[in-house]
């Protein structure tokens, strides 16, 4: 086979893949109409869970809006009397906010790189060898799921001051990555092993070696699942908080957000306003971006369950 | 105020990282292809290559930290006792990990899991008994919530409805906004005075509740925001199963007569179940090991709504037993163990992953 006819091939399953992703993310709803009364009655249920769970958010814009004096008046109106934008203009020039997400940002996406990479390669090793102690590493990794984050805190924590990590981001980088691998490896193995061998098996044919048939075919075909695995390190990193405090919550300066944050509550009398504006500013982002990519959240999720 | 330099100052740090990290791994790498492709000529040294950096960071990150615990969990380690263990009652004198502070034998067996398992009030108010009945309260009441408002939504979110994509972007929030900050708002939304929470409960006319103070109330609490949390993921994971089930079975359905309740148990419940079986398990390992929930709505304070990683992180961070939390958290990982051997058993969960 010519590597043209691969390449061929790799178009067509790369064409054929996308496709069923966006038809099935798009797909119309599948029953048929239903009688008025029925439907009013579903709009109904629909609105009230709507509003119980939009209800908090709205509330976090009020409190962002008031104006200083009105903080603590227990009332429920949406929009308050003489409402100001004055708290987003302080947290945005007046802290440390935009240095915090930076830093946060910063720090998720070393980690979410090493994480991909670190990944990425093992799960290749996962799917596509058979080794001694296989399925017993398989099983280690999924045991390490249920491994509650406070138990590795100690430990972690006199690993990073013996080795002199505390206070860096050397140490944080490395902690995250780590506790993102086993689960990544998880998904990746489980989509590789979705993708038929022929395709390397043909490319190592024409001459490639193993590792640039996985690097030239299959990487190139994970794609999807990569970025899912990517996004996933990116959103757990993102807000994590135990790990930060331990390991460079003395350090000012090193601050991620949600760190940050609590600082505007650490004083004699939280900030609600500055807290809520904060908390709005740090959220828009990350929820556009949610709310596009949920759907191929979860079909990473599923891929390494369902499958069997 | 945006400092540039502080930025500039992370970015190089992180660098600085990732530099070290990536001559780390070449070094070990070109070291590993010398001895098994130049030397042992291995037929296995791709896979091993490949797998070496996973191998070395899971070492460093899970398996030593769980050894050096489960060593110490025989220990007396504490505060008072702040001194790194010798292995088993051994001193390591001498050895990299050298002591913290002065050598002495703080090695006292087995004392610690006796003290768990005999039920005494270990923490300060409550033992460990009650705090596992809590916790399965927390696991059942949370997961049944998340699952059947989550495949009622979605249901409903499956039939031609106009304002779908409307009702699924906002009903997702809860799940999109970072969880720090949605507990931040419940934790003040709880406020006696000044939360929403009472004041809607005003509205109806109920009086207003304690939720911060109260064990029980603050109990509820916790599983209330935990279930707003929650229900999204499952939401949105039952869509994704109801939408590759095809509508050749419902059409046939009803050429058979079967009404929409019959069609929903005979279709679509068990063709959901390959998609929610691996779900469920995964909401249990959340719930389950959950501490960021009951931290921020509890703030740490009442220690009688706590769960059993919470009470995990006051034995160890609060009253400084690190002896006895080490102890205390390899029982929470016998029992998320052993549950989840008998669910993987009975429901064949990972059937497929070992192939």
């Amino acid at each position: 086979m010519s590597s043209m006819q691969v390449q061929e091939m790799l178009d067509v399953r790369r064409e054929r893949k996308e496709m069923g992703m966006r038809e099935r993310l798009t797909s119309p709803p599948r029953r048929g109409e239903d009688s008025p009364l029925k439907r009013a009655l579903i709009h109904l249920m629909l609105i009230i869970t709507t509003i119980i769970i939009v209800f908090p958010v709205v509330r976090v814009f009020s409190t962002a809006i008031r104006p200083g004096d009105n903080l603590l008046n227990p009332t429920l109106e949406i929009i308050p009397e003489g409402a100001t934008l004055d708290a987003f203009y302080h947290v945005l020039f007046e802290t440390n906010l935009l240095n915090w997400i930076v830093n946060s940002l910063v720090v998720t996406m070393g980690t979410a790189t090493v994480g991909l990479i670190v990944a990425a390669t093992s799960a290749y090793a996962f799917s596509r060898h058979k080794f001694r102690g296989r399925s017993l590493s398989l099983t280690f990794l999924f045991a390490t799921q249920l491994v509650p984050a406070v138990m590795l805190l100690v430990p972690v924590y006199l690993i990073a001051v013996q080795l002199g990590l505390v206070a860096t981001y050397q140490g944080l980088v490395i902690a995250y990555s780590v506790t993102a691998v086993p689960f990544s490896i998880w998904i990746l193995k489980g989509y590789y092993d979705t993708v038929p061998i022929d395709l390397e098996e043909a490319a190592m044919i024409d001459g490639c070696t193993e590792f640039q048939a996985f690097r030239k075919v299959l990487l190139p075909l994970s794609l999807p699942a990569l970025a899912i695995v990517f996004l996933f390190n990116f959103l757990a990193a993102w807000s994590e908080y135990f790990f930060a405090r331990q390991l460079i919550g003395a350090s000012e300066e090193l601050l991620t957000w949600p760190l940050g944050i609590q600082r505007f509550q650490q004083q004699f009398q939280t900030q609600w306003a500055d807290l809520s504006a904060a908390s709005i500013i740090v959220s828009v982002p990350i929820v556009i971006l949610f709310v596009y990519i949920s759907k191929y959240l979860v079909s990473g999720l599923t891929l390494g369950g369902v499958k069997g | 105020m945006f400092d540039l330099e502080q930025a500039w100052a992370a970015l190089t740090n992180v660098g600085q990282a990732l530099v070290v990290l990536v001559l780390a791994v070449a070094v070990m790498e070109v070291i590993l292809y010398l001895i098994l492709v130049r030397w042992r000529k291995s037929p296995k040294a791709l896979p091993i290559l490949l797998l070496a950096p996973a191998i070395v960071g899971v070492l460093i990150l899970y398996v030593y930290p769980l050894v050096w615990e489960l060593n110490v969990s025989f220990t007396k380690m504490g505060l008072r006792n702040f001194i790194q263990p010798g292995l088993l009652g051994l001193t390591w004198e001498g050895t990299p990990l050298a002591p913290l502070g002065a050598e002495k034998d703080i090695f006292i067996g087995f004392q610690n899991y006796i003290d768990i398992l005999s039920g005494k009030p270990v923490l300060k108010q409550t033992g460990f008994y009650q705090l596992f009945l809590q916790t399965i309260i927390w696991t059942v009441v949370c997961i049944f919530f998340h699952l059947t408002l989550g495949v009622l939504l979605a249901v409903m979110l499956n039939r031609r409805l106009r304002g779908r994509t409307m009702y699924r972007t906002l009903l997702i929030l809860p799940w999109a906004i970072p969880a720090f900050i949605s507990l931040q708002i419940w934790r003040t939304e709880f406020n006696f005075q000044y939360g929403a929470v009472n004041q809607v409960l005003g509205v109806f006319g109920i009086a207003p509740v304690q939720w911060l103070s109260d064990p029980i109330m603050n109990f509820t609490a916790m599983i209330m925001t935990n279930v707003w949390l929650g229900v999204p993921f499952m939401m949105v994971i039952t869509l994704g199963g109801l939408q590759s089930i095809s509508q050749e079975y419902y059409e046939a359905a009803e050429i058979d007569g079967a009404s929409s309740v019959q069609s929903f148990r005979s279709i679509t419940v068990p063709l959901l179940r390959p998609v929610l079986v691996p779900a469920v398990l995964l909401g249990v390992f959340l719930t389950f090991n959950n501490i960021l929930v009951p931290f921020f709505i509890n703030q740490n304070e009442l220690e009688t709504s706590d769960i059993l990683v919470t009470g995990l992180y006051r034995a160890a961070f609060q009253y400084s037993r690190y002896g006895f939390a080490a102890a205390f958290a390899f029982v929470v990982f016998a029992i998320l163990l052993v549950f989840t051997i008998f669910y993987v058993r009975r429901t064949s969960a990972l059937k497929g992953a070992y192939e």
